[in-house]
């Protein structure tokens, strides 16, 4: 997957929302090891203390942990995990239901929609 | 300390005021973009930094030192013109970086040629603009420098070198060292960069954290360049 960046946030927070995707997906399942801050950066194209800065939001958020000498890896608490999950699909129904008020539609209107698709 | 630091440095040229009492810190670890539009001042404040010219006023310090023959030590320069003899090869080339720097690491430089597949006994007259820019670049990071200064890597060339040198960048990062770039092709390079310093008609008027103008403006650097030096 490339990484492409939007211009109107921090690079920084782009690269823990994009990091976060990967945990929550699976991509990066739980207690799996991340690459060097450098390889993150190379791949990700960024500098390596904006990478640095992500995974220490992510860090301090407690999706990610590092030990000493072995390097980062993802947290093996799986409730943590499917706590950020709900946080993004919440956050995905918001501006759907928002994009769909500016269609027109009210909640029971989208809903039957939504049953209708199913 | 700051690798890099400027105390009201100007810089004139009989009528003309290139740099006008500029004051900046660039401290070790990170990757600061000069950015501002042609005939702003960067070239002038980098050659000032390689002590290709003097200030008229005020100073400029390298490790706390005036330029002068211990910080040409610890300074690594790429010029915005070509300017390697055109009848050498790589093979040579890396004979005089050899020759002329201490901390020029040849194998880090022998791996990267390598790497692009950049045969050693080529001359830089049989290579095309594109590698040509490679070679230079790949010579000037192999040095285990202090200070990088970068004068329009990334001018004229194509988009696949464009990401090669940027890369390169990011690979040879090393904490104790600054790389100062200066460009007008913001866009390019605003992912790369740490800082920014805006510099317009010797003055400068701006210096700030890529992600502190993101999160303060709502917008990209190159976005807010535009903004500021709009014509």
């Amino acid at each position: 997957m490339e990484w492409v960046f939007r211009n109107d946030l921090p690079i920084y927070s782009q690269l823990v929302d994009r990091i976060k995707l990967g945990i929550v997906s699976g991509a990066l399942p739980p207690g799996a090891r991340l690459a060097s801050v450098r390889d993150l950066a190379m791949e990700a194209g960024v500098n390596p203390n904006t990478m640095q800065r992500a995974l220490q939001e992510l860090e301090r958020e407690g999706l990610v942990f590092s030990q000493r000498t072995a390097g980062r890896f993802v947290t093996e608490d799986t409730a943590a995990i499917d706590e950020v999950k709900k946080t993004l699909a919440r956050g995905q129904i918001e501006s759907f239901l928002a994009g769909m008020k500016e269609l027109g539609f009210d909640r029971e209107e989208i809903i039957a929609l939504l049953k209708e698709d199913a | 300390m700051a690798i890099l630091e400027c105390k009201d440095l100007s810089k004139r040229f009989g009528k003309i005021q290139a740099l006008d009492s500029i004051n900046l810190k660039i401290e070790p670890g990170r990757v600061v973009g000069l950015l501002g539009p042609n005939g702003s001042g960067k070239t002038t404040l980098i050659k000032l930094a390689n002590g290709l010219l003097t200030p008229t006023s005020g100073e400029i310090l390298i490790d706390g030192k005036a330029p002068g023959k211990e910080t040409k030590a610890i300074v690594s320069y790429l010029s915005d013109k070509e300017y390697l003899p055109e009848w050498m090869s790589a093979k040579q080339l890396m004979d005089f970086f050899t020759d002329f720097y201490a901390d020029f690491d040849r194998e880090r430089a022998k791996e990267m040629l390598t790497r692009l597949g950049i045969d050693e006994t080529m001359r830089i007259k049989q290579m095309s603009k594109g590698t040509r820019e490679k070679v230079q670049l790949i010579l000037v990071m192999s040095r285990q420098a202090k200070l990088y200064l970068l004068d329009e890597p990334i001018g004229g060339v194509d988009p696949a070198t464009r990401d090669y040198i940027l890369d390169t960048i990011i690979r040879n990062y090393n904490p104790s060292a600054a790389v100062v770039i200066s460009t007008h092709l913001i866009a390019d390079v605003e992912q790369v960069l740490d800082d920014v310093i805006f510099i317009q008609n010797g003055h400068v008027t701006l210096q700030s954290s890529v992600d502190e103008i993101r999160e303060e403006k709502g917008k990209s650097v190159d976005a807010y360049f535009r903004e500021v030096f709009k014509c």
